[in-house]
C-alpha cells in the first residue's frame, strides 16, 4: 500500500486545486466569522508557498480545510486531481504530512525516539501485531538523525517528552518526511522556538523540502523566512490573498514590501 | 501467628485476583486516560458468565476466555457510545454498567446468586487438582499468580507491538496517530475492550474461587481498581526494573493490605465500602501532592 495518491488526470495538473471554497464559523450566531468566500489557490507540483498574514486572516483555516481538520461549507478541493471532501483528516493524512506549532502535538513524548520513527516508517501499512520497533532498522534511523545535526541520533532511547521544543520540532519534521507524502504542511512550525533553533528547524524544513521535492505549504510568522524560503509568497488577509508572487517576482520583494501591505491593510481596516 | 498467615494468604488470593482487573484499568485510565466506569458491570458479568458455563460442564479455563471476551466485548460497547456516538467517557461507562446490571441477571437466569459448588473450576481441577499436598492451602495465590502473570507478560507484549505502540499513542497524543494516517478512536476502541476483558477475567477467576457468582460483585470495582493503579504507578515510579504493569498488580496487593488493616481495627463489615473510598480519597490526595511538586521542577519545554 502506498502513501500517496495516485495520479488522476485533471485539468490544470495542479497538486492543489482549491476551488471557490467558502467557509463561515458559527453561522447565524453573534458569533459568526465568514472567513472564506468563493476562495480559489492552485499550487502546482513541486511549489514550496511561503504563507503570512495577520492573526485571524484565516491562514491556519486554510491549512484545516487542507487537512480535513475541519470541513469546508462549499466547493472543492482537489489533491492530485482527486476530490478529498469524503475523506476524514486521518485518510487524508496518508498522504499529507503535517507539522504543528505546537511541538509536542507532531510526536508521542511518551514514546521513545526510536518508536516514534518505526511508527512514523509504518505509516501507510497495517499497525498488526507485529514487533513495533525492528531493531535491525535502527542504524537506518540513526542516520536519519543524523541529518537533524543535534546528536539526537545518540538518544534513540529517550522518551520525545525529555527533549527540548526545538528537537521535537525537528524530529517532527523528519518523522512527517519519512513516508513518501504528496504535500507537506507546515503551521508556524518555528513560532514556539527560540530564535536559534527557530533557524535551524528552519533551515532543515528547507533542506528537506529540496532533497525529498516536497510540495509544501507553510505558515510563517516571520516575514524574514517568507522572503527567504520558498517559490510562492502568500500573503492572505480577512479570507483572501492580497499579495501572491511567485519566481522572479517573489525573488525581488523584500520584508519592507510586506511591511508596507500590513500597513496599507491596517490602514483600511482603520487601525 | 496462624491469624497473620490466613491474613496474609488472604491478602495475596484477592490482591493478586483483583490486580488483574488493575492491568485493565491501567490500560484504560492509564495509557487511554478514559475513566471507564463500566468496570463495575463488567466484572460481575465475568463472573456471571463463568458461572452459567460451569454449570454447563465446560472447562474452566475455556470459561476464563469466554469471560474474558465478554468483558471486552462490553467494553467496545463503551467504546462504540463514546467514540461513534460522542456520548462523555463517564457517562458511556454509567449506561454500559447500567445496561450490564440487566445483562447479568439474564445469564444468571434471574438470580442474584448463582452457586456451582463441586463443579470443577481452575482451583480444583486440573492444574489446581496435582499440586502437591503441601502447596494446597496456596493453591489460590499459585494460580492467581500464574494467571496475573501470564496476563501481565501478554500485556507487556502488546504494549511493545505496532498496535500497542500506536494506543499509547492515542492515550497520549491522538493527534500523532491521525498524523500516521490512523484513527484513534479505533484505538480508544480497541483499548477499553482489553482493559474490560482484563477485568471480567479478575470477576471470572474472583467466582471460581468462591464457587459462586454475585450480581452485586461490581460495587466498588472501579474505586478498587483506580486505587491499585494510582497507588501502585506512584510509588514505584522510580524504581526502573519495576513496569507499570507489575507496579499495578503491587497496588492491587498494597491496597488490599490496606484494606485488611483498616478492618482489622473492628470496624463492621459494612464499612467496607467506606473505607475503600477513604483509601482511594488519600491515595489520591498524596498522588496529587507528589505530581504538583515534580511539575515544578520541569523546565519550559521550548528551550532548547
Ligand atoms: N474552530 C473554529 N471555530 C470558530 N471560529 C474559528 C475556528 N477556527 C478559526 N476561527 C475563526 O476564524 C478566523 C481565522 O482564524 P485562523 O485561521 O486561526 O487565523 P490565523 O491562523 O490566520 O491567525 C478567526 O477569526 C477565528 O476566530
Ligand atoms: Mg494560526
Amino acid at each position: 500500500m502506498s502513501t500517496q495518491l495516485k495520479s488522476e488526470s485533471c485539468q490544470n495538473g495542479s497538486l492543489i486545486s482549491i476551488q471557490n471554497v467558502s467557509k463561515t464559523f458559527n453561522p447565524g450566531s453573534v458569533n459568526e466569522v465568514v472567513l472564506f468566500q468563493n476562495f480559489n489557490l492552485d499550487v502546482p507540483k513541486g511549489q514550496f508557498v511561503s504563507v503570512v498574514g495577520s492573526n485571524g486572516s484565516g491562514k491556519t483555516t486554510l491549512l484545516n480545510l487542507l487537512c480535513g481538520s475541519v470541513p469546508a461549507d462549499s466547493g472543492a478541493i482537489f489533491i492530485k486531481g482527486q476530490e478529498i471532501s469524503a475523506l476524514k483528516e486521518f485518510q487524508r493524512a496518508r498522504f499529507i504530512g503535517r507539522v504543528f506549532q505546537d511541538p509536542s502535538k507532531g510526536t508521542c513524548p511518551e514514546l521513545s525516539i526510536l518508536e516514534n520513527m518505526a511508527l512514523a516508517e509504518n505509516k501507510g501499512k497495517p499497525f498488526g501485531l507485529s514487533m513495533g520497533v525492528n531493531r535491525r532498522r535502527t542504524d537506518f534511523y540513526r542516520s536519519q538523525l543524523e541529518m537533524l545535526h543535534l546528536g539526537l541520533e545518540d538518544k534513540i532511547n529517550l522518551p520525545v517528552g525529555s527533549l527540548s521544543g526545538g528537537q521535537r520540532q525537528a524530529l517532527a519534521l523528519l518523522i512527517s518526511t519519512m513516508t513518501p507524502i504528496d504535500l507537506l504542511i507546515l503551521d508556524e512550525h518555528t513560532a514556539a522556538l527560540d530564535p536559534k533553533s527557530s533557524e535551524t528547524v528552519m533551515e532543515l524544513t528547507d533542506t528537506f523540502i529540496r532533497e525529498k521535492q516536497l510540495t509544501a505549504v507553510m505558515v510563517t510568522h516571520n516575514l524574514k523566512f517568507a522572503i527567504r524560503y520558498g517559490n510562492r509568497l502568500l500573503m492572505m488577509h480577512r479570507g483572501e490573498c492580497v499579495i501572491d508572487a511567485a519566481d522572479e517576482q517573489k525573488a525581488s520583494m523584500d520584508t519592507d514590501d510586506l511591511l508596507n501591505k500590513f500597513n496599507e491593510i491596517s490602514l483600511e481596516v482603520g487601525n | 501467628m496462624d491469624v497473620l498467615l490466613g491474613l496474609l494468604v488472604n491478602i495475596l488470593e484477592e490482591g493478586l485476583i483483583y490486580g488483574i482487573m488493575a492491568l485493565g484499568v491501567y490500560v484504560t485510565y492509564k495509557i487511554l486516560d478514559f475513566p471507564d466506569l463500566s468496570v463495575d458491570g463488567t466484572f460481575p458479568l465475568g463472573a456471571c458468565v463463568t458461572a452459567a458455563l460451569i454449570t454447563i460442564g465446560m472447562n474452566p479455563w475455556i470459561a476464563c476466555l469466554c469471560a474474558f471476551a465478554a468483558g471486552a466485548a462490553a467494553g467496545c460497547v463503551t467504546g462504540f457510545l463514546n467514540v461513534k456516538l460522542k456520548i462523555s467517557d463517564l457517562l458511556s461507562g454509567i449506561l454500559v454498567m447500567t445496561g450490564l446490571y440487566s445483562v447479568n441477571l439474564f445469564i444468571t437466569g434471574g438470580k442474584a446468586t448463582v452457586q456451582f459448588y463441586n463443579k470443577p473450576t481452575i482451583f480444583s481441577s486440573g492444574l489446581g487438582g496435582i499440586l502437591p499436598e503441601p502447596l494446597r492451602p496456596y493453591k489460590v495465590i499459585l494460580i492467581a499468580l500464574l494467571v496475573a502473570a501470564v496476563g501481565k507478560l501478554l500485556l507487556d507484549l502488546y504494549l511493545r507491538t505496532k498496535s500497542g505502540l500506536l494506543l499509547r499513542s492515542a492515550g497520549d497524543n491522538p493527534q500523532y496517530v491521525v498524523s500516521l494516517g490512523r484513527n484513534p478512536g479505533r484505538m480508544k476502541i480497541i483499548g477499553l475492550a482489553i482493559g474490560n476483558g482484563f477485568t471480567a477475567l479478575s470477576g471470572c477467576i474472583l467466582s471460581q474461587q468462591a464457587e459462586t457468582a454475585n450480581i452485586a460483585s461490581g460495587t466498588g470495582m472501579v474505586v478498587m481498581a483506580l486505587a491499585s493503579v494510582i497507588i501502585g504507578t506512584s510509588l514505584f515510579r522510580r524504581v526502573k526494573w519495576i513496569r507499570s504493569t507489575l507496579a499495578v498488580i503491587f497496588g492491587s496487593i498494597l491496597y488490599k493490605t490496606c484494606l485488611v488493616a483498616a478492618m482489622q481495627l473492628h470496624l463492621p463489615t459494612n464499612a467496607l465500602k467506606l473505607v475503600m473510598a477513604v483509601i482511594f480519597a488519600i491515595a489520591l490526595v498524596a498522588n496529587n501532592m507528589a505530581s504538583g511538586r515534580r511539575k515544578k521542577q520541569n523546565v519550559n519545554p521550548t528551550q532548547i
